[in-house]
């Protein structure tokens, strides 16, 4: 249909449309006009991500001068594959109904591992061997190698597209990765490069964060990118973390020990060359100090050795005279080693901040700030001179470098913390320096002020004027959304107490208690006997998760589920739990049933999707709590406090219920879905949790199911799957939570819309 | 005669049967009853005839047996010998008793068959009217043919009903008890036993390898309970315990399961994540926890444990369904051009990623869902069957060419007509077509429907059937080479000869009454001669072979 959405013609490519993605695409419309940021929050399944595509398409349309590209970042690969097939279907709306071939160019982005064509290269199963592999055959020096002494391999795509494929243009259309791969395949183009060539001109390009936060990445992949692009962050409850993560540095002994391999086949290298190629550590020489760049397309290739801090605090000048030579910056590494193997040794905790950090190292073995800020620009250079092969075996170094550059570099917003051994395990020790970074708006506040308009977008970002908070920017719209809905298809109900009135918590002092632990095996238990096909339980720890199986497997508990259900459990390898999941779909499909035990904040519970029969109710044993003690934690408890006037407790508990919100969030995905949603723990109820439970969720939940026992839960489960398990047509969402493009035009509708979006 | 070769398991002398004395056998395989001083008998049921036996209320004067056959028909013996009447009597009854159960269920199945199979086909069930209930020939002829193919379908059809799939609580089942003096009691039935072997092949190859050579059942299964294999949360297993190979297999076809990773790349969790951050970066460390306690370990294999019985008593139930599927993907793979069906069938991916994105309240109804056509040989499908040619092949273009190059002909054919054909077969062949010829006679043919009364249609089409029927038995005779097609042509042939009296002379005799063409049978005359005529050639082959 075509909808006027004030006075923006905007392509929807349904014959209806949910009441809440008008509201949805009207908010949105007025963040881009504005050009400022926006915060909007929409149940997942009410089609968040069409109405996005249709609004933000229709606008490239309408004015194309004012918004040239959009730049969508959602958090998985099969996230982005989506993302891509939603628009290839708006695409060819666009196409049937205005019988204009479409003009856009849009492609999906993503690392070499997805996208390489080459035979053996592509054959390897990790990201970090692709890359390394790739590497190999494509940086700078091995194809001038190649061009003296051809015997030297190469990429043949790769070869092929430096050659031809930045001439032409890669012809509009919408680009999967698949799709990509087929493109190269046919041309004989490295996609990879192919596609990281085209995001520059091409209207709409879907990646993942990374390639906008990880500063490490974004200065190759997105440094070019106009500024009057729309960005947008889908899924983005978790933005916070992945900012921290890009940022955030741990050395180990380890590392420390591998490091100073590194530096010796440095020194040997350095020492053959020297003997050799003299000439060719000269002309290095020469190049730094007349501090010259290396020239861009050079650098196109050689990814790993990207500056990671923003750039922004890259100094623009030469690099300092102390490091200039090749064997000087060795030896000023060595010194940096000894001092960090030094600080190792300690026998108990040590927290301090970047400059006392840098103050120490100054007196103890005189090591200056500047050199230190140079350091990763510095090793870059010598790896390049040196020809070093495979980049991946110098990854600590590397790590090593980059901790250098960003310590040096940002005297706010980091902590060090040294711990000699682990809390569980006092007795051995395992030193680890923590570098890590405790304000999430640094990494970000580039994308904030380089692009016009950044819309944060996901299921569950309640409470919202948190996120501007932690992200230090000023949205212009903030608004939460509800799921209008014909039949409550959600049912949450919170359990706060066995059969036998012994209230139910995961809190810490009883966790380990027997008769919580039994009666949440009841819960489980009475539940695999009343719903079909599918289960999914979160605990709010792995650890958790294994003391109470095998505690529920001491006490009988889990075969007497099994007389029910199939049980899979989350592991911590991905692969054997992807094979679980695999398999527990596969139960869930013939009818067999099954329950699949899971891990708040794992990556079950943050990736896969439970629809329809895969997951008819959640149960969520506990609140996921972020384990309390860990000192990275506490310094970061402490810097929100101090910087945004955040409590601790209330960012504690933002975070128990945003991770709660997602696990119980998987297993409702549309208005046809349905599914329970429990909540075992009595601190469920309390207003301060409750409240801050999305806009959607909090709706559903009556006074009347706030600390109900096993029994009342299942009394109220059988009685709300009865009534969805009656037959849904369409007629019976007409008109309330599904509308036509008549229903839409009235007066009154557009009242009740108004009052959808909740402004914060 | 066969009887002497039967072992008679029960005689009872002094048994009438219709007022006559005699005696009553009981064999293997039937019941017999001879007169007395006769050396044959008169009575004699196959004990799968047998529907049900009957005896006569205790205080009858008379003692009898009833026997009811399947057809209906019953036979009465009354036990006469004073004394020992009802001893006998009873003697029968429970030979009886012990035997029929064994053939019934035999004997019913088959009726059954039978019955189901006239009931469904009602051509079927019209041909057993013309042929068994006239008695042209025996129901055993009729169906002796007719039993092997259904019981191809048969066997077919049995192995697609479901299968019972596995609780997965088996284990459950078998809590053990305490017995009060220090042991533990397991109670093992059948179906668990079952479940076991089906869920862990690898026990069952231990089963076959050690029981009976090395343990009894009995023992074996101790062990089984004893060994840590079955409490699996115990890691340290022992190397004397037979079972310890067990779970090492198991072991390895849980890794050989992760290694082949997942279908589905929207559970593959390992793809999931696109970038992720390198060693050393992050603010949580994941480095490797060598510092597990053995508790923690013991717990995680609990755990794995769980992941494997699932997978397991899911594999076991749908064995059965995959492999025939596995065959066929097998063989389409082998047949070459599989580039071909890969390029038709949309990848598991595409469907997931569709599946994923579609709203299916905001769209209106698409239709029915259609199965994709999936096809092997794209070519050949687009071009009918061609006989194929190893060396030759006609593409498509090819077939475009010659097409072509036929149409380019035909534009500049000139017909020479003088040199067309002779002139006396023109002439022949003008005569044949005028009115009154040779080939115009067929136009007066072509109503036969509306010429013949519809009541006669259907005979004839009865006839027609029986026919084809009793033709099909005759010649599946040929080549006729043991004594019992032997003999069973010459049956056939009377049989032949009997339905063409009975039922194919009354029906030309009607239709003449009726002033019909008599060209209407003409043809079944000709099949049933065209059989007579090689029966003949065979006999006279035959007799010329014996002189």
């Amino acid at each position: 249909m075509k909808l006027n959405i004030e006075g923006l013609l905007v392509y929807f490519p349904y014959d209806y449309i949910y009441p809440e993605q008008y509201s949805y695409m009207l908010e949105l419309k007025r963040t881009l006009d504005a050009k400022g940021h926006g915060v909007l929050e929409m149940p997942s399944g009410t089609g968040k991500t069409i109405s996005l595509l249709s609004l933000i398409v229709a606008y490239q349309k309408a004015y194309p001068l004012e918004v040239t590209k959009l730049i969508y970042c959602s958090r998985t690969v099969p996230e982005i594959e989506k993302v891509v097939e939603e628009l290839r279907k708006l695409m060819e709306f666009y196409t049937k109904e205005t019988g204009e071939k479409n003009n856009f160019l849009a492609l999906a982005l993503s690392s070499r591992k997805n996208l390489c064509i080459h035979p053996e290269v592509s054959s390897l199963r990790f990201g970090k061997e692709v890359d390394g592999k790739c590497h190999s055959l494509t940086a700078s020096y091995i194809r001038a190698q190649h061009h003296s002494n051809p015997s030297q391999p190469v990429c043949r795509f790769y070869e092929e597209f430096d050659a031809v494929g930045r001439q032409v243009p890669i012809p509009s259309g919408i680009y999967n990765l698949d799709d990509l791969k087929d493109f190269g395949r046919k041309k004989g183009w490295c996609p990879y490069y192919l596609a990281r060539y085209s995001i520059l001109h091409a209207n709409i390009v879907v990646y993942s964060y990374h390639y906008l936060l990880d500063p490490k990445i974004a200065d190759l992949v997105s440094k070019e990118l106009a500024k009057k692009s729309v960005v947008v962050f889908d899924e983005a409850h978790n933005i916070d973390n992945v900012c921290i993560d890009s940022m955030s540095v741990n050395i180990t002994r380890r590392t420390l020990d591998r490091c100073q391999t590194n530096v010796d086949t440095l020194q040997n290298t350095i020492q053959r060359i020297k003997e050799t190629d003299a000439a060719k550590l000269r002309e290095e020489y020469r190049r730094l100090v007349e501090g010259l760049k290396e020239a861009n397309v050079a650098r196109e290739t050689d990814i790993y050795l990207s500056n990671p801090v923003l750039p922004d605090e890259v100094l623009q000048e030469a690099i300092p005279g102390s490091i200039r030579t090749a064997e000087h910056f060795v030896g000023f590494l060595k010194r940096f080693l000894e001092y960090l193997k030094a600080r190792l040794r300690i026998h108990h905790v040590v927290q301090e901040s970047s400059p006392q950090f840098l103050k120490d190292i100054y007196e103890k073995v005189c090591i200056d700030r500047k050199p230190l800020r140079f350091c990763a620009e510095r090793l870059r250079s010598l790896l390049r001179t040196l020809e070093i092969a495979d980049i991946a075996d110098f990854s600590p170094i590397t790590l090593i470098s980059h901790f250098a550059t960003l310590v040096s570099t940002y005297s706010k917003g980091f902590t060090i913390i040294i711990e000699p051994f682990e809390d569980k395990t006092p007795t051995i020790a395992n030193p680890v320096l923590h570098f890590s970074c405790m304000d999430p708006s640094i990494a970000i506040k580039p994308v904030f002020e380089r692009f016009q308009s950044v819309v944060i977008t996901s299921g569950t970002l309640s409470p919202l004027d948190i996120y501007p908070r932690i992200l230090d920017f000023r949205p212009v719209t903030m608004a939460s959304f509800t799921m209008t809905l014909a039949r409550t298809c959600l049912c949450p109900l919170i359990v706060g107490r066995g059969n036998d009135q012994v209230a139910m918590s995961s809190k810490f002092e009883t966790r380990e208690d027997f008769a919580v632990i039994r009666n949440y095996g009841n819960l489980l238990l009475e539940m695999s006997a009343i719903v079909p096909d599918g289960i999914v339980a979160f605990f709010t720890s792995y650890v958790y998760m294994e003391n109470i199986v095998a505690s529920w497997y001491e006490q009988g508990i889990l075969e007497n589920i099994q007389r029910n259900k199939l049980i899979f459990i989350e592991t911590p390898d991905a692969a054997e739990t992807s094979m679980a999941l695999e398999k527990y779909q596969e139960a869930c499909e013939n009818g067999r049933g099954a329950i699949l035990l899971s891990v708040a904040r794992g990556k079950v519970s943050e990736g896969i999707d439970f629809v329809h029969h895969f997951g008819r109710a959640v149960i969520m044993f506990g609140v996921p709590y972020v384990y309390t003690q860990s000192r990275i934690l506490k310094a970061r408890l402490e810097y929100l406090r101090d910087q945004f006037q955040i409590r601790e407790n209330d960012f504690l508990t933002f975070d128990a219920m945003r991770h709660a919100a997602q696990c119980v969030g998987r297993a409702i995905r549309g208005k046809t879905d349905y599914g329970l949603m429990i909540f075992a723990d009595k601190r469920y109820a309390r207003a301060d949790k409750r409240g801050k439970l999305p806009r959607w969720i909090q709706e559903h939940i009556s006074d009347g199911s706030l600390n109900l026992t096993i029994d009342e839960t299942v009394q109220l489960s059988k009685h709300f799957l009865r009534q969805m398990a009656q037959p849904f047509r369409r007629e019976d969402q007409l008109g309330l939570s599904l509308l036509t493009l008549e229903q839409l035009q009235s007066e009154e509708m557009l009242e009740k819309i108004s009052q959808i979006a909740q402004q914060a | 005669m066969a009887a002497l070769s039967e072992e008679v398991l029960l005689v009872v002398k002094r048994v009438r049967q219709r007022k006559q004395d005699g005696t009553l056998y009981l064999m293997t395989e039937r019941i017999a009853w001879g007169p007395e001083g006769k050396d044959r008998f008169t009575v004699s049921h196959l004990y799968a005839d047998i529907r049900c036996q009957k005896i006569s209320p205790d205080g009858k004067s008379k003692i009898q047996l009833q026997l009811v056959l399947h057809t209906g028909e019953s036979t009465t013996f009354h036990f006469a010998n004073e004394s020992t009447a009802l001893k006998d009597r009873d003697a029968a009854k429970d030979l009886l008793q012990q035997l029929l159960p064994k053939f019934k269920k035999k004997a019913n199945k088959q009726l059954e068959e039978k019955n189901k199979m006239l009931q469904e086909d009602p051509v079927l069930f019209q041909l057993y009217k013309d042929l068994v209930v006239s008695q042209v020939i025996s129901a055993e002829e009729f169906w002796a043919s007719r039993l092997k193919l259904s019981s191809v379908e048969h066997s077919l059809s049995n192995n697609s009903k479901q299968e019972v799939g596995i609780s997965a609580a088996f284990l459950a089942d078998i809590r053990p008890q305490t017995d009060g003096c220090n042991g533990l009691k397991y109670n093992l039935t059948s179906d668990i036993i079952e479940s076991i072997f089906k869920t862990y092949p690898a026990v069952k190859q231990k089963y076959a390898e050690n029981v009976p050579h090395n343990l009894t059942e009995k023992e074996f299964w101790t062990r089984f309970f004893q060994s840590h294999y079955f409490h699996r949360d115990r890691i340290n297993t022992g190397q004397q315990d037979i079972f310890s190979e067990c779970a090492k297999q198991d072991e390895k076809g849980l890794k050989s399961m992760v290694v082949q990773g997942v279908k589905n790349p929207m559970v593959d969790l390992l793809s999931l994540e696109d970038k992720t951050l390198d060693e050393g970066y992050g603010s949580l460390t994941v480095g490797p926890n060598s510092s597990k306690t053995v508790k923690e370990n013991s717990n995680s294999a609990i755990i794995k444990r769980f992941n494997h019985h699932s997978a397991m008593v899911l594999a076991a139930g749908l064995r059965k369904v995959d492999a025939p599927s596995d065959q066929a993907s097998e063989t389409s793979s082998t047949d070459g051009n599989s580039r071909d069906s890969d390029f038709f069938q949309p990848p598991i991916k595409k469907v997931k990623l569709q599946e994923a994105i579609e709203y299916e309240d905001l769209q209106n109804g698409s239709g029915p869902k259609t199965i994709a056509l999936n096809l092997k040989k794209s070519d050949r499908y687009s071009h009918g069957p061609v006989p194929l040619q190893s060396h030759h092949y006609s593409t498509s273009q090819d077939i475009i060419n010659s097409v072509n190059c036929i149409q380019e002909e035909i534009s500049c054919y000139k017909p020479c007509l003088t040199r067309v054909m002779p002139s006396s077969a023109a002439s022949s062949a003008i005569t044949a077509l005028s009115p009154g010829g040779l080939l115009m006679q067929a136009g007066t043919q072509q109503a036969v429907s509306q010429l013949v009364p519809t009541d006669v249609q259907s005979e004839l089409k009865h006839l027609y059937t029986a026919a084809g029927e009793l033709l099909r038995h005759f010649w599946s005779c040929f080549p006729v080479n043991t004594p019992f097609l032997e003999e069973k042509v010459v049956k056939m042939r009377s049989n032949l000869e009997r339905f063409q009296s009975t039922k194919l002379r009354p029906f030309q005799e009607k239709i003449q009454r009726e002033y019909l063409s008599t060209n209407l049978t003409s043809h079944l005359d000709e099949m049933i001669q065209a059989a007579y005529n090689k029966f003949h050639a065979w006999q006279t082959r035959r007799m010329a072979r014996k002189t």
